[in-house]
């Protein structure tokens, strides 16, 4: 009787996330992949082939922009983790008291604010008739307007900043663990600042930086609003040619392929980077 | 380099002015956002004309139209605003299920279908809404073509954007809300259940209470992740934009400052949001 009704609460509690992980993740994803491999014959017959897949290394349009995303993401991953570990180290084991607290909600600030408004803020700086532009005329570096928008590194600016909030909070939440007589061991037994920062605080550190480098390099890869808005007309971003397929040219099928390509590489590269630091998904995420 | 690690002037200025760099690094996007919705000039750029609430008040008799005149913006604000409640409505309680289920329950293959839940966090976000379309819109062509049926549900717009977000923000929910299910001391459930209440009424007079404020939580983070996303909802959206949308596609058709107005309003409900959870927590 009594472990009917455990069987039967069980059943109640799965009912909703079963439901919730099959019909929205699992089943939309196995689609996707099969759709991605149907070649459209005329407008009602299909058949099975990897054309869209050829079309991806046959043009080098794909493939090129592909891999500069990849390369780009771990570019913009690794320069968030510089710019945020001393921010993160201030915060967790120099600053005192109330300090410790603002310093950290300040860092949290420009996440209320959504993508497109952090975007459209760095537009405003950067552009031609944008107020760095304008700064730099005023104190008389240049003679006319300058464009700093629409390039690589305007788009790099964009993706860390949006990055660094997610790898902040991390890095403070592990380093504030750490026990500082390991510190001072490390000292004692006469190793000099960077012993100490590669034997003893980045190992503690690890779980901490693994899993915002996850987070940071899924967002950039991900990212949309940043490298269309702000990134010039060669630094095309491979999501850019998902919603081209998708939106402006209905095909769908080479629209599903570049996505399982995605999601490959993003996998790939998640399942690598927790394989190299002997880290597990569930100790870096959950 | 520790508190009690002797450090030099040098470096301790150095480290300093970093960190100056670094907040002014990230105040300065959204500080001249701000302050460009109030300057009197038709573009948000230099130099500065003067000081006007035109941006959110001018009814158009002048060739300006404020925020609360701009029906194309309100009418998204209004869709934003029903997708982000069923978001927060629908992606909670599937968190608090969840969370009872991963912490309370032990059954086999907990393990796998937690790391099933953890997964929509490592799927890009236009991965997600791709293949939401893929499946729903396909799904009620194929019905549409064969049977004569047509399943506007699945078709873009509302419902699917709304399937799409919870699909991530239940798994941050469940976070969420099991973070603090995890602390729960269970003697005080046990209490109640020998002071002779039934199951149910210990959940609702002891459990429940206890995790209300990473419920409350929760919901202003689903809230607010539900109002700001992007890259799920462009791909689902139909004739009806929200916010996100309709401002991407005017930034297109070049910048005025009244995105600055909409900017600085949506920063301040995101502001007063946070706050309202900050003092749940406290």
């Amino acid at each position: 009787m009594n472990s009917s009704v455990g069987r039967f609460s069980l059943w109640l509690l799965l009912a909703p996330f079963l439901l919730w992980i099959v019909l929205l993740v699992l089943v939309p994803h196995l689609q996707m992949l099969r759709v991605s491999f149907q070649v459209r014959e005329s407008w009602d017959t299909l058949a099975w082939g990897l054309e869209q897949y050829q079309n991806f290394f046959s043009e080098s349009y794909y493939w090129r922009t592909f891999v500069r995303t990849g390369v780009m993401s771990l570019f913009t991953t690794f320069l968030t983790l510089l710019i945020a570990f001393p921010i993160a180290w201030y915060i967790a084991r120099l600053a005192r008291g109330r300090s410790k607290g603002i310093l950290f909600l300040a860092c949290l600030i420009p996440f209320w604010a959504s993508e497109l408004v952090r975007t459209y803020g760095w537009m405003i700086l950067l552009r031609e008739s944008g107020l760095f532009s304008s700064w730099l005329q005023v104190l008389g570096w240049v003679d006319g307007p300058v464009e700093m928008l629409y390039n690589d590194v305007a788009v790099i600016i964009g993706l860390v900043y949006n990055g660094l909030l997610f790898m902040v909070v991390p890095l403070v939440t592990t380093l504030d663990g750490m026990d500082e007589n390991l510190v001072e061991a490390g000292y004692d037994l006469g190793g000099g600042h960077g012993t100490v920062l590669r034997e003893v605080v980045i190992p503690w550190a690890m779980p901490g930086i693994v899993s915002g480098c996850i987070v940071v390099f899924m967002l950039t890869l991900g990212s949309y609003l940043t490298p269309v808005l702000m990134g010039g007309k060669d630094s095309a971003w491979f999501t850019e040619q998902i919603f081209t397929q998708f939106i402006t040219r209905f095909n769908w099928e080479q629209g599903a392929a570049l996505g399982v390509l995605l999601l490959v590489l993003s996998s790939l590269l998640v399942w690598l980077g927790l394989k190299l630091t002997g880290q597990s998904l569930r100790k870096v995420m959950g | 380099m520790i508190r009690s690690v002797p450090r030099s002037r040098l470096f301790d200025a150095l480290y300093l002015s970093y960190l100056l760099a670094f907040f002014l690094y990230l105040a300065l996007p959204l500080l001249v956002t701000a302050v460009f919705a109030f300057n009197d000039s038709p573009f948000p750029s230099l130099p500065w004309q003067g000081f006007t609430l035109d941006w959110y008040l001018a009814d158009g008799t002048d060739g300006r139209t404020g925020l609360f005149h701009d029906d194309g913006l309100l009418s998204a604000l209004w869709v934003s605003t029903k997708i982000a409640f069923w978001v927060t409505l629908v992606s909670v309680g599937l968190g608090c299920v969840n969370a009872v289920l991963f912490e309370r329950v032990e059954f086999r293959g907990k393990e796998l279908l937690y790391l099933l839940m953890l997964l929509p966090l490592v799927i890009p976000g236009v991965i997600l809404g791709v293949s939401i379309l893929v499946f729903y819109s396909g799904m009620a062509n194929d019905v549409s073509r064969l049977w004569g049926i047509e399943l506007d549900l699945f078709r873009p717009g509302l419902t699917l954007v709304v399937m799409g977000q919870v699909t991530f923000i239940t798994t941050l929910a469940t976070l969420v809300i099991a973070a603090r299910l995890r602390k729960f001391d269970r003697q005080l459930e046990e209490a109640a259940l020998n002071l002779g209440a039934t199951p149910l009424v210990a959940w609702f007079t002891v459990t429940l209470p206890w995790l209300l404020p990473s419920i409350l939580g929760a919901a202003a983070m689903a809230f607010l992740m539900s109002f700001e996303n992007f890259n799920t909802t462009v791909m689902l959206t139909g004739s009806d934009t929200p916010l996100t949308v309709a401002l991407f596609n005017r930034l297109r058709e070049g910048s005025t400052p009244v995105l600055n107005a909409v900017a600085l309003f949506l920063m301040l409900v995101s502001a007063l949001l946070a706050l309202f959870t900050l003092r749940q927590k406290s």
